[in-house]
């Protein structure tokens, strides 16, 4: 059979070679931060997780408690209704058992692994999960559709912030 | 709508770390397909192309910075961007300028140039989560995926081990292909054993930071059968985006594509598909995600796709090849151009033109797909000779 | 929740800075196929080259792989001197981050074969400037080149 494929270009470089002073290049990043706004659906939501709740909105049309909570439903695509609160606790819907940073360097030697989690709330309707992180549990007790409750800061720390849940642990 | 068919189609070698600026390489892939189908660039009507993050390249609109290797100097040019999805739908939107009647030629050129991405491009992703709901748990790119890789295997019962199958497969394939970065076949062990980086993520797991470029020529049905007596057709496009509140989502199947495929399929006039596609370049960033997206394409019957991968069903020589160009686990993931490339993939196949990677039998109908933004969009094409 | 308790309830809406938390990334730009040779001859030779396109009768500055209009690579590398006019030129008064400078200086787009080159004007009053000025360009000590438009100094009226 005929190979008629055309390659052309792309020419391989090493990070040594990149790096012998022989390749020109420069080297450059944005020294700049970022500021955002919650907006109004979020800033209530942000509001009571200082206060120790969770807060779901309810869809007027669908029915569905939305969480996080939104100003409108993207499916019925209607103004959203009634705030209503939902429990701290919940079940996982799905986690992983994390070895690398950010930036995809390994996590120090003796650190713990990173936990993240989705979480499906309790009384938000089905299937409806925030990313969090567990802990108090060894990674290798985890498991899929285990009940999880949320561990809250004390009073004073909390900044209204999703970090106001330390994490959530095993019920 | 006008027929519309791929008449040539060009790639750079696909590279952890290219000499070449991103312009260069979009040049080196945009002009090979120029070279492949004998046009020159005043025969190209317009230009539609694609790149994903501008962080990568570290340029803000690197669309408008690339435009002139992409021969988009001085013509109707446009940018496509749905993150990793980029490389797919820079062919439906190439698709609309030629069916729409308004243009008889329209070069596609995608390039990602990720090495400019320093320490490490998954950095740059950071920004992809809600800022309010999500950033301030510090995540890493690799959560969602695991995340999702781990509900997809619960799911279904699948193992780590029936993932490995995929790298395994897609990563022979793409021996054999002139772009791979790659020079070794990896066996289940080696993916097994390699270094854990988010379970059930491993290293072998997940396909290489990459830089390359993909470019394919579009014409009119008219224009088309003058430039070549084999033109490939573009039968059927599709494209979805699902909610972006990623984790309100049923993780195990991938609704956009679901969406997406049923799309493409309809317009192709294809019932089964199953039965009708021969070859599937379903987007494979990751080993799972083949899988995944087989089943959201409706190649394969959901939780027993693992089953038709042990019995051989998706290799080249298989009742319906899955990733026979290698995909980006076994040729390399620049991100927006390893999409063209899989449709570049089916054109050569569909053609009897791929070489040493040539499925056999004469595959009459083949379907590429590719998958992004936050875990959300797919966009497919069906071609058919 | 209303659409309209929007605008009630904006004000008290708070935002969420992440300060020092702001990832510290960098690009690298590799100056490319081209580039590399470009900025090798002014690194080494002191030598600005373009690539001229013989089809469409451009020279390009900084030399280029491929010509944009016509698609052809371009493989002739040509010396195209140093010297060259100030085609259009501005006063900067403000730092990057908007701050005034103590004092103004100019930047220029400097004219050579059919391609501009963005540089300082140096050893030029700010008001002696003027649009067809020739200028040249002020290298560095070689060995203080490092293979970058920085190896030019600046250009100075001839």
């Amino acid at each position: 059979m005929q190979e008629k494929v055309k390659v052309s270009g792309g020419t391989g470089l090493t990070e040594k070679e990149a790096r012998s002073g022989k390749i020109f290049y420069t080297e450059d990043s944005l020294d700049c931060a970022f500021a955002w706004d919650t907006g109004v659906a979020i800033n209530r939501y942000l509001a009571e997780f200082k206060k120790g709740n969770i807060i779901a909105t309810e869809c007027r049309q669908c029915n569905r408690i939305m969480l996080p909570p939104r100003l409108f439903c993207e499916l019925c695509f209607v103004p959203s209704g009634d705030w209503v609160y939902v429990k701290d606790t919940g079940i996982v819907n799905t986690f992983s058992i994390c070895h690398v940073n950010w930036d995809a360097s390994r996590i120090k030697e003796g650190e713990k692994p990173h936990l993240p989690a989705v979480i499906e709330i309790d009384g938000a309707s089905e299937g409806m999960g925030i990313m969090h992180r567990l802990g108090e549990v060894e990674p290798d007790q985890i498991e899929i559709g285990m009940k999880v409750k949320a561990v809250w800061r004390p009073k004073a720390e909390r900044t209204g912030s999703i970090t106001d849940i330390k994490y959530f642990k095993p019920l | 709508m006008r027929k519309v068919a791929i008449v040539g189609a060009g790639l750079t070698k696909f590279v952890r770390r290219a000499l070449e600026t991103p312009k260069e390489l979009s040049y080196e892939a945009a002009k090979t397909a120029l070279d492949s189908c004998g046009l020159r660039l005043e025969d190209i009507d317009c230009v539609a192309h694609g790149t994903a993050p501008d962080a990568f390249d570290g340029l803000h609109q690197n669309g408008e910075y690339m435009v002139d290797g992409c021969g988009g100097w001085n013509k109707p040019t446009m940018r496509v961007y749905v993150g990793g999805g980029t490389g797919v739908h820079a062919i439906v939107h190439g698709w609309h300028h030629v069916a729409s009647g308004m243009f008889d030629t329209c070069l596609v050129v995608c390039e990602e140039k990720m090495s400019s991405a320093m320490p490490h491009a998954q950095g740059f992703f950071l920004t992809i989560f809600d800022a309010l709901t999500e950033r301030e748990l510090e995540p890493n790119l690799l959560w969602i995926f695991a995340l999702e890789m781990n509900r997809y295997m619960n799911r279904y019962g699948y193992t780590k081990e029936d993932m490995a199958l995929v790298a395994v497969n897609n990563k022979k394939n793409g021996l054999k292909h002139p772009s791979s970065q790659f020079k070794d076949e990896v066996t289940v062990e080696d993916v097994l054993n390699s270094e854990i980086m988010a379970y059930p993520v491993s290293r072998l797991d997940v396909s290489p930071v990459s830089d390359g470029g993909a470019a394919v020529v579009l014409a009119a049905e008219s224009v088309a059968r003058r430039i070549t007596d084999k033109p490939v057709w573009i039968e059927g496009v599709g494209w979805s985006l699902d909610t972006a509140y990623w984790a309100t989502r049923d993780l195990y199947y991938p609704r956009y594509t679901d969406t997406a495929a049923r799309m493409a399929y309809e317009m192709a006039g294809i019932r089964e598909p199953a039965k009708q596609i021969n070859i599937a370049e379903p987007y494979d960033p990751f080993d799972y995600k083949a899988l995944h997206h087989m089943e959201g394409l409706q190649l394969s019957p959901r939780g027993k796709t693992v089953e038709l991968l042990r019995d051989g069903h998706f290799a080249r020589d298989g009742n319906l090849p899955m990733c026979p160009s290698g995909g980006l686990l076994g040729v390399g993931n620049p991100i927006a151009a390893a999409g063209t490339m899989k449709v570049a993939e089916l054109f050569w196949q569909l053609r009897g033109e791929a070489g040493e990677r040539q499925v056999p039998g004469n595959p009459r109908l083949g379907v590429a797909q590719s998958w992004g933004d936050l875990m959300q969009v797919s966009s497919v094409v069906v071609v058919g000779n | 929740m209303a659409i309209l308790e929007r605008i009630y309830r904006n004000i008290d809406n708070r935002y969420w800075n992440p300060g020092v938390k702001a990832f510290p990334v960098k690009n690298r730009y590799t100056a490319g196929v081209a580039g590399q040779r470009f900025f090798e001859e002014i690194k080494e030779n002191g030598k600005i080259y373009g690539t001229p396109c013989k089809n469409c009768g451009v020279t390009f500055v900084p030399a280029r792989m491929y010509c944009e209009r016509c698609f052809a690579r371009l493989d002739k590398w040509v010396d195209v001197g140093t010297e060259g006019t100030v085609f259009s030129f501005t006063v900067v008064h403000k730092t990057k981050s908007n701050e005034p400078k103590e004092s103004p200086s100019l930047i220029a787009a400097v004219k050579i074969a059919d391609g501009l080159l963005i540089h300082r004007l140096g050893k030029c009053p700010v008001d002696d400037v003027w649009i067809g000025m020739p200028v040249k360009a002020a290298f560095k000590p070689k060995k203080e080149r490092r293979g970058g438009i920085e190896d030019i100094k600046y250009f100075k009226p001839l």
